[in-house]
């Protein structure tokens, strides 16, 4: 039998050969020293930052909260909600369908993914963007040439925030596709046969046993995506569509504080960062129940006809 | 419907081009339990699955329950049944699995619970009261909002039992039971599945404790290469076997 390593709780012993024996803890003199000089290096990198009157502290705080910077973090805001909600619903429609039996399905998805993690996300905007060169007019009908209805002008119908958005989404749903799909990959094959022995459809199996469970690896790495996501609609700026970032370009396209003003956009971002990290801890700490509560006893099956 | 409630005749089944099942004949009557023995690659828990058509027939039939598993009979051919039907008719058995495979993510009581809930669609209240008085019945009356991980693996078995029991099947699976278990909890295992034949649940299992064979079982059918090799009573074939492999395979194990 494997024994269980006693766990490391960094307490002495209770038990300790002849109880009177005094224990000393083992110093760590190098490890202190290391400390006192980058408490040192931080502090005085922090000072040089404060005191140095070329980053125009006052700018910033007075752009901090201008009407055009909260509108524009408003709109990045919104073009990540919108772009992770529909990236990972199409991303687990994707997941599914690359897992499927069918082999046409899932090529479908593995070619969806191949295209668009291939190309560069700032090519799919600009691509999006422009796509009234290719459909001028943008129709619903039967394919090969069959009758159709035209629903209007593709340079109407796409405008720079529809593009943004289509960009973003597509693009997204690749990538989440591929974490799903290892979430999904992640769950024992057991937890398929206990569903299905208890008579569940394909439908229940996957909302209520596997996507759950799935759910627990799929996060950490949606987290990066989301901030990422965050970070990547700044992009979007090349439409000219005034998110967080472009706003700032504006305002320091006509008054030339451009650091103070990138300053700006940046605490913004890590403001929206903090606080999506911490929903996405919550998220964790919820799904994790019933995994994190003790340390996992591996058991391993008896092989009976050897005792 | 009367007659066997399991009925295997010429029963094969391959995975890719290796043969494990080569003609199964198996005859389970009504309230009887059965054991499967035989050494491992014998083909005991695959024939389990196909019970359950976790595993699909490829040719023979067997039914469960007077109704052929899987397929369908119309106009003197067998159809393959849909995905739904399918699932409607495992609910006739119940299985527990090696592993206990309970969901990881639900408590106790929602294990037992999910599957009545959304499967039947029955009123939550009355299958929640069921259920509790499932787990009075296993011995586990105050886990119901433990989760599963915090349970010893006996504690987890009895509550994969008590699950399976929630959807009230005609027929309970066991695929070696108490064959991940530590040695000391192998007895409380045992004992709920004991008290499960008593109250005259039919039971085909698959294991290995010989004991429990001789104790609780009507049949025991001894298995090899994915053949039946002999079956009868206990007293029969693990006191007195006739064929050759069954008696090496005995004497390696007792």
């Amino acid at each position: 039998m494997q024994k269980q390593p006693v766990p490391d709780t960094g307490q002495i012993p209770s038990t300790v050969p002849g109880d009177s024996i005094e224990v000393v803890p083992l110093r760590h003199p190098v490890r202190l020293a290391l400390a006192v000089v980058l408490v040192l290096v931080a502090a005085s990198a922090l000072w040089d930052v404060a005191v140095n009157q070329r980053y125009h502290w006052d700018v910033v705080v007075s752009y901090l909260f201008a009407p055009q910077i909260l509108t524009g973090a408003g709109l990045t805001l919104v073009l990540t909600a919108v772009s992770m909600t529909v990236g990972v619903i199409l991303g687990t429609v994707l997941a599914i369908m690359r897992l499927s039996a069918n082999p046409i399905v899932s090529t479908i998805s593995r070619g969806y993914i191949w295209f668009f993690r291939g190309t560069p996300l700032l090519v799919q905007l600009i691509f999006w963007y422009n796509i009234a060169a290719l459909y001028p007019v943008l129709s619903l009908g039967l394919p090969f040439g069959g009758p159709s209805v035209a629903i209007g002008s593709a340079n109407v119908l796409i405008t720079p925030l529809t593009a943004a958005l289509l960009g973003l989404s597509l693009n997204e749903a690749a990538y989440m596709a591929e974490i799903i799909r290892g979430g999904i990959g992640s769950v024992d094959r057991g937890q398929h046969d206990a569903a299905r022995a208890l008579g569940m459809n394909g439908t229940t199996l996957m909302l209520r046993v596997i996507l759950p469970q799935a759910m627990r690896v799929v996060l950490p790495p949606t987290g990066n995506q989301v901030i990422s996501m965050l970070k990547g609609t700044s992009l979007v700026s090349v439409l000219a569509i005034s998110d967080l970032l472009y706003s700032a370009q504006i305002i320091y396209a006509t008054n030339y504080q451009t650091i103070p003003l990138l300053i700006v956009a940046s605490l913004w971002y890590l403001l929206m960062t903090t606080v999506l990290t911490f929903f996405q801890n919550k998220l964790e700490r919820r799904y994790g129940r019933g995994f994190d509560a003790a340390p996992r006893r591996v058991r391993r099956p008896r092989t009976g006809a050897a005792r | 419907m009367s007659g066997a409630m399991v009925e295997a005749l010429g029963v094969r089944k391959s995975f890719g081009s290796t043969e494990i099942l080569k003609g199964i004949d198996l005859t389970v009557e009504r309230g009887s339990v059965t054991s499967l023995i035989g050494p491992s690659g014998s083909g005991k828990t695959t024939f389990l699955r196909c019970i359950n058509h976790l595993e699909k027939v490829d040719a023979g039939r067997l039914s469960v329950d007077g109704q052929t598993v899987g397929y369908e009979e119309r106009g003197g051919r067998l159809h393959e049944m849909k995905e739904r039907q399918t699932a409607r008719q495992r609910l006739n058995a119940g299985m527990v699995f090696q592993r206990f495979n309970l969901f990881p993510h639900m408590t106790v009581l929602e294990n037992i619970v999910e599957a009545p809930t959304r499967v039947l669609r029955r009123p939550r209240d009355e299958v929640s009261a069921e259920a509790q008085v499932l787990l009075d019945r296993v011995g586990l009356g105050n886990r119901g909002h433990s989760y599963p991980q915090e349970l010893s693996g006996g504690q987890q078995q009895r509550i994969a039992i008590a699950r399976a029991l929630a959807m009230k099947p005609k027929l309970m699976l066991f695929d070696e039971p108490t064959s991940a278990l530590d040695p000391e909890l192998v007895g409380e295992v045992l004992d709920v599945m004991k008290s499960l034949a008593e109250a005259g649940m039919t039971m085909v299992v698959v294991t290995h404790e010989l004991g429990f064979a001789r104790q609780v079982c009507d049949q025991v059918v001894f298995m090899d290469g994915g053949v039946v090799v002999e079956s009868g009573a206990p007293a029969d074939v693990l006191d007195a076997p006739k064929e050759e492999r069954t008696q090496a395979f005995l004497s390696k194990v007792l």
